[in-house]
């Protein structure tokens, strides 16, 4: 097998005048990397680590602004044989006191060597690295030169042994960074050779595929669909910042026009956000027609996003074959299953009842009490699938179960965490926490398991919005909940914090639930939506004295649904 | 359009925020309160405020002013709205 180094080498001697990645920018022209650009700019980077003492199977921690610079410090550190992890940088509404917290906590799990950064963040890193263990070194992307024509031998990534750990994939929140999914080289391309084929990727040299995301390269989806994989397999990749796409949603419309855009991975909030918040006046000359898929994944799917962002762009070129399911996840590298490339994504309207009472999925006339469910597709080919009950039996199709898989791309473990990792796997399977059903060999996911609110494709964990919310004077910690409601107009979850207060703080609400929201939306990657403030004794607890957190959300949903 | 006096421009804008952004309508905004380095206007929801105030105001912000360089509270953005309309 093939090291990536060999892979970026062999593009470079092969094709260097190729565009790897067309970076978009709101303010700039486009700017195209070659693979000569890209290897050189990477090699640079492998340079400095080794020149800062950065031995391969080091961690390197990668805390830049979406760019041509955190493209050339991950591919720079891959190259040098070191693991790369990408930190998200700090966001305007983020309090400095709480990343710093967020970055210590991912130093002393991960236990980098050295992070690499941007000049004006410097003092950001120089004082987080105060508190933790290391890292020994902190590297300025501006003083990292590129090297031309490097030589291969000098690139310590060249013979990395395909199982070793290659890079690290966090998601956000203090629990999400102390949980690293580590990801072998042999993982990535099997998990790039297996999807590559249920996508049809450039299946003939006329018909070369163009990739275009706004997708953070810090999140699994972004990082692998929509960076590594094209990349890797010299797919032409169109990368705008997700800063730039939430403010002009636009911009993913314009790009997929001018460079003949075919595939594109979007969480399903996204169908709802470009159908209801883009201008007619915004939209002429788009054509939409060079689309064969737009995959929606990473969180719940629904036939409604679909519908709309159909009817929102029909007009503009759209196929409606173009709508396309994934169901993916870190841990298999990215995806599990794909649906929408062969033929059009399953439609299975079931029973809502029997699915909440009986736990299964039985099919039902349409109507207002069924349900449509989109189909995930079925597995990819290296990926084995099954639904399996509370003690890990079998279920039969259409029964309610939790997901479990094998495959040849797991991850290797959660870095440095062998409890959480013996903990995820029963008898050599992967248990993922997500509930779903088998009809057909296709799989409908229905539900979660775990406590975990997905807000825009993003993890969040209850528990970190908790205890924030708990820091808040008047509210008590332990008397507080976080979960998920979903909003069917945007197409995702919006974040709920229960919180009980004291009958003496009763005048003080208004502040306090301010303080709550202030608390969350700079201590965290969300924006919270609902403050709910209630009395003592009202939050209902399990047998052990633990706040029930979905027993809470049906309590709130009940009494807010009048 | 007749202009709107500041006053019911800042409550036109403070009731939008707070029924539709918050979900708490009825909440009281300072004028002076940061809205967007505070997060209490998140990134998701800065198309919205740009599609209303321009439906509501005929002004157009581009999505390369929505940072808090343009605006970040009430009274700044009912400034930036005064500054743009046509006399």
């Amino acid at each position: 097998m093939k090291t990536i180094t060999q892979t970026l080498l062999e593009a470079y001697h092969e094709t260097p005048d190729a565009a790897a990645i067309t970076l978009l920018h709101s303010q700039a022209p486009d700017q195209p990397l070659t693979n000569r650009a890209l290897l050189e700019a990477a090699a640079g980077f492998a340079r400095s680590l080794d020149e800062a003492g950065v031995a391969p199977g080091e961690v390197v921690i990668l805390i830049e602004q979406h760019g041509a610079s955190l493209v050339a410090a991950f591919f720079g550190a891959l190259l040098h044989g070191a693991i790369p992890a990408i930190m998200p940088f700090l966001t305007e509404k983020l309090s400095p006191g709480h990343y710093r917290k967020s970055l210590e906590a991912l130093f002393a799990i991960t236990r980098p060597a050295a992070v690499i950064t941007y000049r004006q963040f410097f003092a950001e890193v120089e004082a987080a690295r105060a508190q933790a263990p290391s890292p020994r070194a902190i590297l300025l992307s501006e003083e990292a030169p590129a090297w031309p024509a490097p030589p291969a031998e000098a690139l310590r990534g060249l013979n990395k042994p395909p199982e070793e750990v290659a890079l690290l994939q966090h998601s956000s929140g203090t629990t999400g960074l102390q949980k690293g999914v580590a990801l072998s080289q042999k993982a990535i391309f099997n998990q790039i050779a297996s999807y590559a084929k249920a996508l049809h990727l450039n299946a003939t040299p006329q018909r070369q595929d163009v990739i275009v995301s706004w997708l953070p390269l810090y999140h699994d989806m972004g990082l692998i669909a929509g960076f590594l994989m094209p990349v890797l397999t010299r797919t032409h990749l169109v990368l705008m910042s997700p800063f730039d796409w939430v403010r002009a949603p636009y911009r993913l419309m314009h790009a997929v026009t001018r460079y003949r855009g075919s595939l594109t991975w979007l969480p399903n909030f996204s169908y709802n956000f470009c159908a209801q918040k883009i201008s007619p006046r915004d939209l002429e000359s788009v054509d939409l027609s060079s689309w064969r898929a737009v995959i929606n994944c990473s969180e719940p799917m629904y036939w409604q996003s679909h519908q709309m962002f159909l009817e929102r762009f029909q007009p503009y070129g759209l196929r409606p074959a173009a709508l396309a399911t994934c169901y993916a996840m870190a841990e298999n590298v990215f995806a599990v299953t794909q649906g929408g490339i062969d033929r059009p994504v399953s439609v299975d309207v079931i029973d809502q009842h029997k699915l909440l009472s009986q736990q299964v999925a039985e099919p039902a006339p349409l109507s207002p009490t069924s349900l449509r469910m989109l189909s995930a597709g079925p597995p990819i080919e290296n990926t084995r699938l099954k639904v399996v009950d509370a003690n890990g039996a079998e279920l039969p199709e259409r029964c309610i179960g939790e997901i479990a898989l094998q495959s040849d791309c797991m991850l290797t473990g959660y870095y440095q965490r062998p409890d959480l990792t013996g903990k995820a796997f029963l008898d050599g399977w992967y248990l993922t926490g997500d509930l779903g059903y088998l009809a057909s060999g296709e799989v409908y996911i229905t539900g979660r398991k775990k406590d975990l609110i997905i807000v825009g494709g993003k993890n969040i964990y209850p528990q970190d919005l908790e205890r924030l919310a708990g820091e808040v004077s008047g509210v008590h910690p332990g008397r507080v909940v976080a979960f998920g409601v979903v909003s069917q107009e945007a197409g995702t979850e919006e974040v709920v914090i229960v919180a009980e207060i004291d009958p003496e703080q009763e005048d003080r609400q208004g502040e306090i639930a301010r303080q709550v929201r202030q608390r969350i939306n700079q201590g965290s990657d969300v924006a919270l939506r609902y403050v709910h403030l209630v009395p003592r004794g009202w939050l209902l607890k399990t047998s052990s004295g633990k706040i029930a957190r979905s027993a809470n959300r049906e309590k709130y949903l009940a009494e807010t649904a009048s | 359009m007749t202009s709107p006096s500041p006053e019911t421009l800042l409550q036109t804008l403070s009731d939008y925020v707070a029924a539709q952004i918050m979900k708490q309508p009825g909440a009281l905004l300072s004028p002076h309160e940061p809205l967007i380095s505070s997060g209490l206007i998140d990134s998701f929801s800065l198309v919205d405020i740009a599609l209303f105030i321009e439906a509501t105001f005929g002004v157009r912000i581009e999505d390369t002013e929505l940072n808090r360089d343009t605006f970040d509270t009430l009274d700044e953005l009912a400034s930036l709205i005064l500054s743009r309309r046509q006399p």
